[in-house]
């Protein structure tokens, strides 16, 4: 493509490596996005769910979770409106713990994660394994707040942050993919930063 | 209208016209090759490209109405913004842009359902594009429109919106009789009477404030779209 008359850029990367195409690092702030009413999620009420294509179909209560082993994700985060977020941490517990419990099928291939609000985002259940994927309630050590998915919500930064669906109370295994909330608009069935796989269509 | 919505890849556009309205505020209006018509609401990616291949893209919701034969954005530009200090400072007529887009099919608009949209600031520009939509097809009825910003120069198209018959709060001057606030819930009532969908537009502050407005007037949360940006520290 043509380079535009005129643009230099001035944000450039000081750590390029870290940085997938097409994004800026946003430095301490933390944009949010979202398409929906942003809920008061009472965590009494709420829980966290396993089921489709598994052989034990799980609920946890916010207690349970609790109760379960903790993990930590120390990384960057990168959003598809183009910022990205160094060295944030999350704490919460992995997916691969809450997988275990359940025990996904053979023809269990892809997962759609449900959001309180209806909000649903599809994965292949490959991106949710080996330490790639948790469900979170806090972020820098203090309670997730509400604006970024607070009380809990889903953490698969290797992708975009769609993906990471806020206040998510569902995982369910699906044996063939189904487009999810953005990618019935118009987004990425997968969505990895470093392909720049923004929008149905992108490699 | 899930899959529905009209999407369109990376294209060249030309800008036809361009003026600044405000100080803070630039309009480009671009000729886009082989142009994939959009639906009120949608936006579109912007990318520049420096002579080392360093690249930067931000989004901007349309304007225009799909019928124009131009695509009209209006950006307003922010502090050490890239993109949006380029279009202000450098862009010019003549110009030729990578565009992409358009984009989204959620905060979309299109006639079938009765609606008010509650806006801040530049979050007004898609909601800009509902109105021209439901000007041209003689729909006004249907879409009811209620904006906020700090001042009259802080509001972009605010006399278009005035035209319109949108409510219009000033937070921080006098609108005619009306002192400066935030809109009062009794303000909204008759615009959101009848609505069966809300779309909220602005900042992520605004967003919040809008929508507890909306739900306080007795919309269901799960009938409101939103669409923000800028961010929390």
């Amino acid at each position: 493509m043509a380079i535009t008359r005129g643009f230099l850029g001035k944000r450039r990367p000081e750590r390029p490596d870290r940085l997938p195409p097409g994004q800026y690092d946003t430095g301490s702030g933390w944009p949010t996005l979202t398409a929906e009413a942003t809920p008061d999620l009472d965590v009494e009420k709420w829980s966290m769910s396993v089921d489709g294509l598994v052989e034990r179909p799980q609920s946890w209560s916010w207690r349970e979770m609790h109760a379960l082993p903790s993990s930590t994700y120390f990384g960057d985060i990168h959003c598809v409106t183009t910022w990205s977020k160094f060295d944030t941490t999350f704490t919460g517990v992995s997916v691969d713990t809450l997988l275990e419990a359940a025990g996904p099928t053979d023809e269990a291939k892809f997962v759609m994660a449900h959001s309180t609000t209806g909000y649903t985002t599809n994965l292949p259940l490959e991106d949710l394994t080996g330490g790639k994927a948790w469900v979170v309630w806090e972020f820098d050590g203090k309670p997730l707040q509400r604006g970024h998915g607070g009380p809990v919500r889903l953490l698969v930064p290797h992708l975009y942050f769609w993906k990471s669906a806020k206040w998510v109370t569902r995982l369910e295994l699906m044996a063939r993919d189904r487009p999810g909330f953005w990618e019935q608009n118009g987004y990425h069935d997968r969505g990895d930063p470093w392909l720049e796989q923004r929008y149905q269509g992108d490699p | 209208m899930t899959g529905a919505a009209p999407a369109g890849g990376w294209t060249t556009g030309r800008i036809i016209e361009l003026d600044h309205p405000t100080d803070r505020l630039v309009r480009l209006r671009f000729h886009v090759e082989e142009r994939v018509d959009h639906l009120a609401g949608q936006h579109y990616v912007v990318r520049l490209r420096a002579p080392d291949g360093y690249t930067a893209q931000r989004s901007y919701s349309i304007a225009s109405d799909p019928d124009d034969p131009l695509l009209e954005l209006m950006v307003e530009c922010l502090p050490g913004g890239e993109v949006s200090g380029f279009l202000h400072d450098v862009a010019e007529v003549g110009d030729e842009l990578e565009l992409r887009g358009p984009i989204g099919g959620w905060f979309v608009w299109e006639g079938d359902v009765p609606a008010v949209c509650v806006a801040g600031g530049s979050g007004v520009v898609p909601v800009v594009a509902m109105t021209r939509v439901a000007k041209r097809l003689g729909l006004e009825d249907r879409l009811k429109v209620v904006v906020v910003a700090r001042t009259w120069d802080d509001l972009p198209y605010a006399a278009e919106l005035q035209r319109y018959g949108a409510f219009i709060a000033l937070t921080r001057e006098n609108l005619g009789d009306r002192v400066a606030a935030p809109p009062y819930p009794d303000e909204l009532a008759a615009y959101v009477a009848g609505a069966e969908r809300a779309y909220v537009c602005g900042s992520v502050g605004f967003a919040s404030f809008a929508t507890r407005l909306l739900e306080d007037a007795g919309l269901p949360s799960d009938t409101i779209r939103v669409e923000q940006f800028g961010e929390t520290s």
